[in-house]
């Protein structure tokens, strides 16, 4: 398609995102909250790596600090590196930051609707990506805007590019999204919860858009969500984070099945199967901390089943040390719990 | 009891095989929930104690209360802040400025300035307050009458509104003033009335609208409640309170209407002792005598400032958006 | 658009007719009698009663008697004075004074008004942001007469920067009195904006807009102005309303020929008539604005078309 005039070098083996020890802290009248605590991570050519977590995990606040659009006061990044293509977006200048957003690395958000500017049209604010970054006429831009709109299969494009958002259904509206975010060919798509408002039949004709673009283009995506089915679905490699940190990570098929983690664990096995109809489900006991209060040593251990405190070995009490994220298990996996080996080998029991 | 389920996973971590542990997870999931639920209750958090709280810490908030409870007193007790008679007037002393007998000097008939600014708080109060009840009490029946019935009702009441929306306050209240052929506190406060409820009433439909879909409006009628019941004990307790902060900035306004009618004659009428009136004689002094606009005025400013701060404060600690 | 123009302007009927209503109903039809109402204390002989009974069609039933009141407004009958002199005459004359007036206001509120709302809403917390915020607390208090008195003693007679009254230095006349006038709905206008433009800041949309690589100067003038323009565009119609009111009083502290002091002068001299005549053409033209208002409301907000 259109050529970007941001050409940089992606050769196979390079990521196309490398974040390194990013951390991310609020500072608020009552007190500084560590959103981000230290998280390291890749996104190769082609590849989709979900990020999975609650709500308040930090994992919204972690991509838009990669992006740099954190809301900046109160959001800080006080630590860490965020490489796209092998430059530091973070210690780049605004300007260099501005122009990698949208040829470089692109985003789309939960809500379409509130997402969207009411006032303009869907074919002025995909256009406005042209005129922005590629110094576009306003007929060039809407000719493009068409030819997005028809890519991302909205019926109608050359009528529709003149309708506002109001006037799409909330599948159309994140279709629009997509294409805005695609107009440049990023290297990198950030999706932030893309299906979350959106209803189960909608979701799946969305991702399934999303990966057909992805094949496309070979562009790298960061998969934002708490929906465990949404990231069987679709994700190659997935990290879990729970109070601002990883705490675990590795291929879908491998943290899924076998996960090593009490938290992932709890996870899995609070998904309601079929063949369980009339058992108790399993929820994680629990809420997730409040973040201007992470408990001490491992953040999860108030809720896990599986810690150790009395007679814990030195360096392995849930509640005193805090867990490194380590590898285990096969090339590529890391859990960051004291018994991870344990959990690995020995499953909990209850719903399998 | 509750370290066993953990030490025995502890030490029994090395065992290869498991087998099925229903009870000790049900045990271990159980005293879990028993720790987590133990842990300190969230603070009580309802919107007015919040905004309660608020507003204690809000220096406009506080400088405005206290203001305003100057001039009420000073309208309800104005011999508390002064021995001088307002009508004990000598000529001689026309129109002399502030001495140390005199803080405020002399008016044109040679009246304490003081005592007559002082004396004048109790009309503008009195007209605001009156004025405020009656929108206030219009506003809540026409409005909670249209919110709640919806359809024609709603249809007409809302068309009416919409008329009287119209005349704007001031212009109104200017046309019914003229041909009225008293003008005393009453007829004042009456014409603000006729031509300042609408707001009120428009505050009270939408929240009665949004406040009558509520389930427990839903359980009253299934129950049988009649109407009224449900407006006074369900729905308006639920409903009133946005139209309550508003009323308590209106009164600022209102204030400053009457003020304005009365300075441009139309209003209070002499001999009445009101800071309109006696802007209105001092008008043409301003060369000689500043002194006789400058002290009422300054006590109207103040007046509708303490409303304004006061107003301010209160939709700040309300507004959920701003905390 | 079309269609919400055709419907804004039928709605527009009904509270035309109904607005004239109320004030024929006021002056004619509430208990007493209305030659006595807008006569004030001027006496009155029989001749001139029985005279003016015809005139106003007062032995009519009342609703005959709107019909023709009604009629009248249309004709551009907005009564007459005593000395026989329709008002429409007073009108002619002065109405021009007073549209310079207005005019001058409607100019300072928008340009100081928004100018000092979308800096101080761009900069919240800032000094800036405070003074805006102090500033206009104080023009909200403070009555537009007493202000200007204040205008008028310290710019007029101490400073000697503008006319104290009249309008004999051309448009410069006009600056003092049309900043008095536009001083409360200038402050209004500022706090609007400043808390609109600062709330649209904190959409999402702006967000998106943020990662889409914009510079933000764009996202401040195009995207977030538009939006945040549109209350203030609202409050602009409703505040035509008080600004007729305060022309009433500017023009009569700057002694301006308009129809203000018209209005107040008719008011010392107890022309009934005169008032409710000139007051009645305020109404249409408040009404009329807000249409006007309505259809600006649409063309910026998109939203509203398609209702």
């Amino acid at each position: 398609m259109s050529h970007s005039a941001y050409e940089p070098a992606s050769a196979p083996g390079v990521p196309v995102l490398e974040v390194e020890d990013l951390s991310v802290e609020f500072r608020t009248p009552k007190g500084v909250v560590r959103a981000v605590n230290g998280i390291s991570y890749e996104v190769d050519p082609g590849e989709t790596v979900a990020i999975l977590g609650e709500s308040g995990s930090g994992k919204s606040v972690s991509v838009q600090a990669v992006m740099g659009i954190l809301d900046s006061p109160p959001g800080f990044v006080t630590g860490g590196r965020v490489l796209f293509e092998g430059r530091d977006l973070l210690t780049a200048s605004a300007e260099e930051q501005r122009a990698v957003r949208g040829p470089g690395i692109s985003m789309i958000f939960q809500d379409a609707l509130s997402s969207l500017n009411p006032v303009f049209t869907v074919g002025y604010q995909i256009g406005e990506m042209f005129r922005a970054h590629r110094g576009a006429s306003r007929k060039e831009a809407k000719a493009a805007a068409i030819e997005l709109l028809d890519r991302v299969r909205i019926p109608a494009a050359r009528e529709r590019v003149n309708a506002y958002p109001h006037q799409f259904s909330g599948g159309m509206r994140q279709r629009v999204m997509i294409a805005m975010a695609l107009a440049l060919d990023p290297k990198l798509l950030i999706a932030d919860e893309p299906t979350t408002a959106l209803d189960v039949t909608v979701q799946a004709q969305i991702m399934e858009l999303l990966k057909d673009l992805q094949r496309d283009t070979g562009m790298g995506l960061l998969l934002i969500t708490h929906d465990l089915g949404v990231v069987n679905e679709v994700a190659d490699r997935v990290l879990v984070m729970y109070a601002g940190n990883v705490v675990e990570t590795g291929t879908v098929d491998e943290v899924f099945t076998d996960p090593s983690h009490p938290y992932t664990e709890g996870l899995m096995a609070s998904v309601p199967a079929v063949e369980d109809k009339g058992k108790r489900l399993h929820p994680i006991v629990g809420t997730p901390p409040d973040l201007s209060h992470i408990p001490s040593g491992c953040s999860f251990h108030p809720r896990c089943p599986r810690r150790v405190l009395e007679g814990a070995p030195p360096g392995r009490n849930c509640r005193d040390d805090v867990p490194l994220l380590l590898p285990v298990g096969s090339v590529g996996r890391a859990s960051a719990c004291h018994y991870r080996e344990e959990v690995l080998r020995v499953r909990s029991t209850g719903p399998a | 009891m509750t370290e066993r389920p953990q030490t025995d996973r502890a030490t029994g971590l090395a065992d290869a095989d498991r087998g099925p542990e229903a009870p000790q997870t049900e045990r271990a999931e159980a005293t879990l929930e028993a720790e987590v639920a133990g842990s300190p209750a969230i603070e009580e958090a309802s919107l007015w104690s919040d905004a309660w709280r608020s507003l204690r810490k809000n220096p406009f908030f506080l400088v405005g209360a206290l203001l305003l409870a100057v001039f009420l007193v000073m309208a309800a007790l104005p011999q508390l802040f002064t021995d001088a008679d307002p009508r004990a007037c000598d000529l001689a002393r026309s129109a002399q400025g502030p001495s140390a007998a005199a803080w405020f000097g002399y008016d044109v008939q040679g009246c304490d300035y003081y005592a007559n600014v002082v004396y004048g708080a109790r009309v503008s109060v009195t007209i605001g307050f009156i004025a405020m009840l009656g929108t206030l009490a219009i506003g809540v029946v026409v409005g909670a009458l249209a919110g709640y019935h919806g359809g024609w009702v709603d249809s007409v009441l809302a068309r009416v509104a919409d008329i009287f929306y119209g005349l704007p306050l001031i212009l109104g209240a200017f046309i019914l003033l003229s041909v009225l052929p008293e003008r005393g506190v009453l007829e004042v406060a009456l014409a603000l009335i006729v031509f300042g409820w609408m707001t009120s009433m428009r505050l009270v439909r939408s929240t009665v609208v949004s406040v009558k879909e509520a389930d427990y409006v839903q359980a009253a009628r299934a129950l049988g409640a009649p109407t009224r019941r449900i407006l006074v004990r369900h729905i308006l307790p639920n409903a009133i309170a946005p139209v309550l902060v508003y009323s308590t900035i209106y009164i600022g306004t209102l204030i400053a209407a009457e003020a304005t009618l009365t300075f441009l004659g139309i209003g209070l009428q002499l001999p009445e002792i009101s800071w309109g009136l006696q802007i209105n004689s001092a008008q043409n002094r301003l060369r000689d005598a500043a002194h006789l606009i400058f002290f009422p005025s300054a006590f109207l400013s103040l007046t509708v400032l303490s409303f304004i701060l006061i107003g301010d404060a209160l939709r700040d600690a309300l507004d959920p958006k701003l905390r | 658009m079309g269609r919400y123009i055709a419907r804004r302007l039928l709605l527009t009927i009904p509270v035309l007719i109904g607005a004239s209503f109320l004030i024929f109903a006021m002056v004619y039809a509430l208990p007493g009698d209305p030659i006595r109402a807008l006569a004030g204390d001027r006496p009155l002989s029989e001749a001139v009663q029985a005279q003016l009974r015809a005139e106003y069609n007062l032995d009519d039933p009342l609703y005959l008697q709107y019909v023709k009141y009604a009629g009248g407004l249309l004709q551009g009958d907005f009564g007459t004075d005593f000395s026989g002199r329709p008002v429409l005459d007073t009108i002619e004359q002065r109405l021009p004074v007073t549209a310079k007036l207005a005019l001058a206001a409607i100019v300072f509120e928008a340009l100081i008004g928004l100018t000092a709302g979308i800096l101080a809403g761009i900069r919240r917390g800032s000094f800036f942001d405070n003074l805006v915020l102090v500033t206009t607390t104080l023009l909200v208090s403070v009555p537009v007469f007493v202000l200007g008195f204040v205008a008028q003693y310290v710019f007029g007679l101490r400073l000697g920067l503008f006319p104290t009254s009249g309008i004999s230095d051309g448009w410069y006349s006009y600056v003092l009195p049309g900043l008095v006038l536009a001083s409360l709905s200038l402050a209004y206008v500022a706090r609007l904006t400043r808390t609109s433009l600062a709330e649209n800041l904190r959409q999402d949309y702006v967000r998106t807009a943020r990662a889409k690589g914009l510079k933000p100067s764009v996202i401040i003038g195009k995207h977030t102005l538009r939006n945040s323009l549109i209350p203030v565009v609202t409050y602009i119609g409703a505040d035509i309303g008080t600004l007729m009111a305060g022309a009433i009083v500017t023009e009569t502290i700057f002694n301006i020929p308009g129809l203000g002091r018209a209005v107040y002068d008719s008011v010392l001299r107890q022309e009934g008539a005169v008032v409710v005549g000139i007051v009645t053409l305020f109404v249409f033209f408040y009404i009329f604005f807000n249409l006007v208002v309505d259809i600006l409301y649409a063309l910026l907000d998109p939203r509203i078309r398609y209702d």
